[in-house]
């Protein structure tokens, strides 16, 4: 009796999980399959190919083991070879380490040019964004625009923009999924990434490291615009926004959630006045001894970053 | 009798073998301490600049102070090493005379330390002052609880050695207690020359 | 006087929370059922003599498996709660702070407690039995390994009823776990819990070391070990190197917290990535610590059920020894987004997927044992078969976030939580899983129940696809761990609940494992044979559950196998016996200070916690006298008589 009472259990959770897809409308976005940049396709790219290449090894695996165990199972009357002492062979144990360290060395060989590849930008960038991560909101700063703003951050399309991150809290991770992959915000560092929206929109960005009560909420928007349409926008915020004044500053950067929100203008340096307050000189000197320092303390992708 | 003398030369037997169990143990524990001290080293390295405005090395270390301290521990590393010689010559007498000369070298070095950090705390020089110094408080602090630790486990060997003699249990406890004391002036010496040596230079 | 015990008591105890008063109630009251039981039955003399002061291997293994089953529950309870408010968008079931503590504890729990006892209990129960030992190397370290595992894993547990449970993630990033970001004392049983169980796992890896080295039967050269047993030695190699790491990370934690240091703070010169990386150091072996005992389980497993020898011996042991050497050049890859160099990460990346070489061999040695055997469908061998596919998926997977430029799109996503979860919940818990049902009769002398079994692995199997697979899909929607909530509008709605409701069927078969033990202690079995499944190594060659002294007359080995080479050998000779010469057997004997002096270090580790140095003084003293007590002590050992022996066998049915 038990048996279909239980069975009839797990069709209502079925019918009810189908339920829920269907209500909850088929407006799956994959967001991290369908890249609007040049990084994020690329990431795209070898994300495709490693997937490739390891169902070259694990389908056969799967397949095999179905195989082996459909085969050689302990039934009367099978008649499959039975050989209890069988357990080496040279040509087959040469063959499964080999195939392994050719699509491994394949694999690492894409990898190594991507790794070395994805950091430089391809040109001079056309603009510069400052970000900093704060408990539990996002402040952008355009150091050429002389603006900022919290938890959005509009850029032109088509153009590769140079983000520089810090921390001013907890150390989070600064990813828009469509334009391309993370990079750690970390207190007393300023990290760079290089991203680019070739067509204008909007692309969902969020904190993936987690900083405590409030990081569900550290979502944003990056809102790719044509240069024009930048240019428009940047001047208006200039003419109607308020200012950040450093009281403005120490505020917003207490914990808690915040909105949307753009400033005509913020204290000049702020950004290399938090780095710096968070041990960017410990950092600077590290790098220094590397020759990888920049007039500030900025480490790039490609800047190696030695504490180990 | 014959079953007995036999029962005696196996329980003999049983006996050697744990002893040398355990100092074969003993040697792995020291490999997990050396990779803790390893990784202590690798943290002072990596803040040792980091002084936050706080006092460097040069200012605080005392090179008479450190000196000293090294000259008391190494000299009473070569006398743990008579210790283990006396043993050997099965005199116990003179191992724990060794082993007091030992320890009570042992405890002037930790009153040298004492001392040391004493003043360094006086001149505002603290475990929270900067990254620096909670690493070499940290570093140095650490080797000088396993100094004390030393010395309470060697007092503990040397009541044990006046009431069995030298046995082997005995004299396995003896011989790993000398050489977890080596094995601290071995630390003992990175520390000079990285902490100490390297911080006035 | 009454406000101030009372405000006292509101920041002692957790409050506010229903679900924590019922935690509370069922606490209080099972402890009173316990109390009463035993006092009941006049059974505290008994605990005290037979369990708590215990020596023996065997009794201190199944004290680690009841340890890790309750564990096991526990952290699943977690995993439950937080599937149950990730289940719809915009739930109120938990807020944030109570879904981040709940985190926290899920993993630290899973990992420490859980998956680190279940594989000591393996450790425990089968290894002196499979090299022909009378018990470990040093039985009295062994036991105290234990009790400090047992009040570290309490220390932990209590957080979540006094004072609050930590909530910083299972890894404890600074500067989020500095005093700065969490004030509260979540954090320091997090330190002292885990620092605690640390050290006995420390001494567990040096103690199954020295036994594997020493302790084996004459005639057991190191090519003939069985293959768990060589798993164990490169684990135990791993914890040697690994845990003093730990030790340390944790140690300069506390004195942040405790000191006001600053190695990892944002002010004051701190390095908060130096904690990062020096916490991988540990934790990415531990992941290897955990998984190489369950590769031993399977090849046992495959072997035995396959009723073929392991194919290619050799090999499986180069693979064991080289993934060990590698887990220790991996552990940038939990971290390729923090912008080390191109070089630092391509070589990371490098060093990564080539650990999928020696694991990817290790897999085809697995089928080809099976290839021209006779494969039994038993309980072991359905898991090991589950964990095959399951694995090389997470493999896969694994690789594929080796891919350090690809690696930035997946970093912190729920396709990384669902490849961690595929290769530790198909790899380590599948495979501890199968050593439990194998090694079960060894352990009790009966075997569990087949058929409540089948809808234990079943489910557990289901549950497993359908809550994972949609996490892989999640990631790339772009869901980030950690996460309590989310919109509606981003899509993530669907899949999550499809999560859920896999997470509950997982429950439900871990139901079944219960009921499945409940019902077979009555009914399950009996083992009256000791070797239930036509084993192959020795443990199987003395009666279930095992003497005191497991073996009467040490065995002589001579190659591999050496328990079925025995049984073939007995064939041909027939009834031929040699009459074996008994000699009475040299045992250590129990003892009380394991238990007291980790007794003490709770004492210590709890006013640690809450910075009463007081407490934590005294804790420490008790812990230096039970050290002193124990130097001082000769009479450790002593020898059961040839007469005791005999009665034992001959009561286990064994001709002497």
């Amino acid at each position: 009796m038990r048996k279909p009472r239980l069975l009839r259990c797990i069709q209502l959770i079925i019918m009810a999980a189908f339920a829920i897809i269907v209500l909850a409308g088929c407006e799956n976005q994959f967001l991290v399959l369908e890249p609007r940049g040049p990084v994020a396709e690329t990431q795209y790219q070898l994300i495709v190919v490693s997937a490739i290449l390891c169902a070259i090894v694990v389908i056969p695996v799967i397949i095999l083991t179905v195989f082996v165990v459909y085969r050689y199972r302990d039934r009367p009357g099978n008649k499959a070879p039975y050989k209890p002492e069988w357990a080496h062979n040279t040509l087959l144990e040469v063959v499964w380490w080999g195939i392994p360290v050719v699509i491994i060395a394949l694999l690492g060989f894409y990898t190594v040019k991507a790794t070395f590849a994805l950091p430089k930008p391809p040109a001079p960038t056309a603009i510069k964004v400052q970000v900093t991560s704060l408990d539990w909101k996002w402040l952008f700063i355009y150091p050429e625009q002389k603006i900022a703003t919290v938890n959005y951050a509009p850029i032109p399309a088509g153009v590769p923009v140079q983000f520089e991150v810090t921390s001013d809290a907890p150390m989070n991770s600064f990813w828009v999924p469509q334009l391309g992959g993370q990079v750690y915000t970390m207190p007393g560092m300023a990290m760079r990434l290089w991203l680019q929206a070739d067509q204008p929109g909007e692309y969902f960005g969020q904190g993936a490291n987690f900083t405590g009560k409030g990081f569900a909420h550290m979502q944003f928007k990056v809102v790719a615009k044509s240069q024009a349409e930048f240019d428009k926008w940047a001047n208006q915020i200039k003419k109607t926004a308020p200012e950040l004044t450093m009281d403005g500053y120490r505020n917003l950067a207490k914990p808690g959630l915040a909105d949307v929100m753009s400033f005509s203008s913020y204290p000049e340096g702020l950004f290399e006045y938090i780095v710096n307050k968070n041990g960017g000189p410990n950092h600077k000197h590290h790098s220094n001894n590397h020759g990888t320092g920049h007039e500030t303390e900025k480490h790039d992708m490609s800047g190696m970053h030695k504490h180990h | 009798m014959e079953h007995a003398a036999s029962h005696h030369k196996h329980h003999h037997d049983d006996h050697h073998d744990q002893e040398s169990l355990k100092t074969l143990g003993f040697w792995i524990f020291l490999v997990t301490d050396c990779i803790l001290f390893g990784t202590l080293f690798a943290t002072y390295v990596v803040l040792r600049t980091n002084t936050a405005g706080g006092p460097v090395g040069k200012e605080i270390f005392d090179v008479a102070g450190f000196v000293a301290e090294t000259f008391i521990l190494l000299t009473s590393s070569f006398t743990s090493g008579l210790a283990v010689l006396a043993m050997h010559k099965g005199k116990i007498k003179e191992l724990i005379t060794w082993l007091i000369v030992t320890a009570l070298l042992g405890l002037a070095f930790i009153g040298l330390e004492i001392n040391e950090f004493y003043h360094m705390v006086m001149e505002g020089a603290t475990i929270s002052t900067s990254a620096f110094l909670s690493a070499f408080f940290t570093l140095v602090g650490t080797h000088g609880l396993h100094v004390s630790f030393g010395l309470i486990w060697m007092i503990a060997i040397m009541i044990q050695l006046g009431r069995h003699g030298i046995n082997p249990v005995t004299s396995r406890k003896v011989y790993n207690i000398c050489l977890y004391w080596h094995f601290l002036d071995v630390v003992w010496i990175f520390l000079f020359t990285v902490v100490y040596l390297m911080g006035v230079m | 006087m009454w406000e101030k015990i009372k405000d006292f008591a509101s920041t002692f105890f957790v409050t506010g929370d229903p679900l924590i008063y019922g935690a509370d109630v069922a606490i209080v009251l099972t402890t009173f059922a316990i109390i009463f039981v035993l006092t009941y039955y006049k059974k505290w003399g008994w605990l005290w003599r037979e369990w708590l002061t215990t020596v023996d291997h065997k009794k201190i293994g199944i004290m680690y498996l009841i340890a890790s089953l309750l564990m096991l529950f526990r952290g699943g309870v977690d995993a439950l709660l937080m599937r149950l408010q990730l289940a719809l968008p915009e739930m109120h079931f938990l807020h944030s702070e109570h879904y981040n503590a709940i985190f926290t504890t899920h993993g630290t729990i899973m990992i420490l407690f859980m998956a680190m006892p279940m594989m000591f209990a393996l450790f425990n129960i089968v290894v002196p039995l499979q090299i022909g030992a009378r018990d470990v190397a040093y039985p009295f370290l062994n036991a105290l390994s234990f009790w400090l595992f047992f009040f570290g894993a309490l220390l932990f547990n209590i957080s979540f009823v006094i004072g609050g449970s930590p909530d910083s993630g299972w890894l404890a990033y600074p500067p989020l776990s500095e005093l700065s970001h969490s004030p509260g004392v979540g954090q320091n049983f997090y330190i002292w819990g885990i620092q605690i169980s640390g050290i006995g796992s420390l001494a567990t890896g040096i103690n199954f070391l020295v036994t594997i080295l020493k302790m084996r039967a004459p005639g057991m050269k190191l090519m003939d070990m069985p293959m768990f047993t060589w798993s164990v030695l490169a684990t135990c190699i791993l914890i040697i190197f690994a845990f003093p790491i730990l030790t340390v990370t944790l140690g300069l934690l506390f004195v942040d917290r405790f000191f006001g240091g600053h190695f990892f703070t944002m002010d004051g010169g701190g390095n908060p990535m130096m904690y990062v990386n020096l916490i991988w150091m540990w934790g990415h072996p531990e992941v290897y610590i955990v998984i190489l005992p369950a590769f031993g389980i399977f090849s046992e497993i495959v072997s035995t059920f396959s009723r073929k020898k392991i194919f290619g011996y050799k090999s499986m042991v180069f693979a064991m020894m080289i993934i060990s050497v590698l887990a220790f050049f991996t552990w940038v890859h939990h971290f390729f987004t923090m912008g080390a160099g191109a070089d630092v990460n391509a070589f990371f990346a490098v060093t990564t997927m080539a650990i999928a070489i020696p694991t990817g061999v290790k897999v085809f040695n697995w089928l080809f044992t099976m290839f021209r055997g006779r494969i039994q469908l038993k309980q072991p061998m359905l898991w090991t078969l589950a964990f095959i596919p399951c694995f090389a998926v997470g493999g896969a997977t694994g690789v594929m976030l080796a891919v350090a430029p690809a690696d930035y799109q997946y970093h912190n996503s729920y396709f990384l939580i669902a490849h961690f979860h595929q290769v530790l919940i198909g790899g380590v818990v599948f495979g501890y899983l199968a050593g439990i049902y194998y090694w079960w009769p060894k352990m009790f002398g009966f075997k569990l129940d087949e058929r409540l079994g089948k809808w234990g692995f079943w489910l557990w199997n289901i549950g497993f696809y359908v809550c994972f697979m949609p996490q892989y899909a999640l990631g790339f929607m772009g869901m980030t761990r950690r996460v309590y909530t989310y919109g509606w509008d981003l899509g993530w709605a669907p899949l999550n609940f499809t999560s859920t409701v896999g997470a509950f069927l997982m429950g439900a078969g871990f139901v079944f494992q219960i009921w499945q033990i409940a019902y077979s202690i009555k009914h399950g079995e009996r083992d009256r044979t000791g070797d239930p499944w036509n084993g192959r190594t020795l443990e199987w060659s003395i009666p279930s559950p095992a003497p005191h002294y497991n073996f009467a007359v040490i065995p002589q080995v001579k190659g591999p196998d050496a328990w079925w080479e025995m049984k073939k050998e007995m064939q041909q000779d027939g009834t031929k016996k040699k009459p074996v010469q008994l000699k009475p057997i040299h045992m250590p004997k129990n003892s009380g200070i394991p238990f007291i002096m980790s007794v003490f270090w709770f004492i210590a580790g709890f006013g640690f916690t809450f910075s009463w140095v007081w407490m934590a003084v005294f804790g420490l003293i008790g812990v230096g006298i039970c050290l002193l007590a124990r130097s001082f002590q000769y009479d450790t050992d002593y020898y059961i008589p040839v007469k005791e022996i005999e009665r034992t066998e001959k009561a286990l049915g064994r001709a002497v």
